[in-house]
């Protein structure tokens, strides 16, 4: 089976996307992260387990996906983006974020701890959510989202940087920052 | 084995280690499925797909479902198989508790259910409205955006935690006065 195939093949696509849906919930609820005590702390400051959880995520994953990348076996999806919809729609989702005290992602998993406002009160809130915007698109569409364009689509290409010192310098940036955090015992 | 099966019924995991496991994932969906893991792409679907079964033509009709097709697939599985993921998780180390109202809200509003369920409704919509607003969420964005080195997902996840930051402190601090 090539990879090609395996990505061509629906039904197992199907299954593929339940097993990591498997694994990431499970993942989220091993490190903590569907608790709202951990998210609202987060967003608190005092409890900084979900940036440990995703800057490590992201550290392993961004040397992974660009050895990846290096010899053809996953391509970049990064498209271009916008202060009208990335910043504009991120400071909404934050709001949305704090309210809630979890995010699209761990929603689904506090759920499957047994969370009951995760489940009457974020998940189908999230689905009049996703509605709404459905109804909106094609207004904001033409008005904001594409307001005021990025002029890059990639860091290194905004740098005007090589890639792997861009992926060195990221690196040492999270790592840096994770260890000011156990430094302060937070 | 042993050091595994003590793993597996562990009630948390250090963050550094579920997070690298989460790093690792991220790569096999690249690899297998070409597609960052994301979560808030399946609220569409399934809101389209409710859609459908009250509405087809109206669905049909709207620009936003012909790009995000409304169709249990990939990106819709992702939801429930968190739900599958997390559940299994705390069945093997006992923590399954049915709540209503989590103890940080508690301490500072209150135990009333209706509360809390009123301001998560008001939450999960905006949240759901600005993932689809921004085109992905903290797993979306935030996580897999970053790894493939986007200057749009690296924004976006700072107006995460910045409006997240901003709107919790209002919440708690201020209004709460905790």
């Amino acid at each position: 089976m090539t990879l090609a195939s395996i990505r061509s093949d629906y039904r197992l696509q199907v299954v593929l996307g339940l097993l990591v849906g498997i694994c990431f919930g499970f993942l989220l609820q091993k490190g903590g992260v569907t608790d709202y005590n951990v998210i609202e702390g987060q967003l608190l400051l005092t409890d900084f387990t979900v940036l440990k959880v995703m800057l490590s995520a992201v550290m392993v994953g961004m040397v992974g996906f660009h050895l990846l990348k290096h010899f053809g076996y996953v391509r970049s999806h990064a498209a271009e983006g916008s202060w009208g919809a990335n910043v504009i729609g991120g400071l909404i989702f934050g709001a949305g974020f704090a309210l809630l005290g979890y995010c699209p992602g761990t929603v689904a998993g506090a759920v499957g701890t047994g969370a009951l406002d995760a489940l009457v009160g974020g998940m189908l809130g999230m689905l009049i959510g996703a509605g709404i915007f459905a109804e909106l698109y094609p207004k904001l569409q033409k008005t904001i989202l594409e307001r005021v364009p990025f002029p890059a689509v990639t860091v290194p290409e905004f740098l005007h940087l090589n890639l792997w010192i861009v992926i060195v310098l990221m690196e040492a940036c999270m790592l840096g920052f994770l260890l000011v955090l156990e430094y302060l015992g937070l | 084995m042993v050091i595994l099966l003590e793993l597996l019924t562990s009630a948390t995991w250090s963050p550094y280690l579920a997070g690298a496991a989460i790093g690792i994932l991220s790569c096999l969906a690249f690899l297998l499925s070409d597609r960052p893991i994301g979560c808030s792409t399946a609220f569409v679907k399934a809101r389209g797909l409710i859609g459908k079964a009250v509405n087809a033509r109206k669905v049909a009709a709207m620009d936003y479902y012909r790009e995000i097709v409304p169709q249990a697939d990939w990106a819709l599985m992702i939801i429930p198989g968190v739900i599958i993921g997390a559940y299994i998780s705390v069945l093997l180390s006992g923590q399954f508790h049915l709540i209503w109202v989590p103890s940080l809200w508690d301490q500072t509003f209150g135990s009333s259910p209706v509360l809390r369920v009123a301001v998560a409704l008001a939450g999960g919509i905006l949240l759901g409205f600005g993932a689809r607003w921004a085109g992905g969420c903290t797993s979306g964005h935030g996580i897999n955006g970053s790894i493939q080195l986007s200057l749009a997902s690296m924004v976006t996840a700072c107006c995460f935690f910045a409006g997240g930051i901003a709107v919790a402190l209002l919440l708690f601090r201020v209004i709460g006065g905790a």
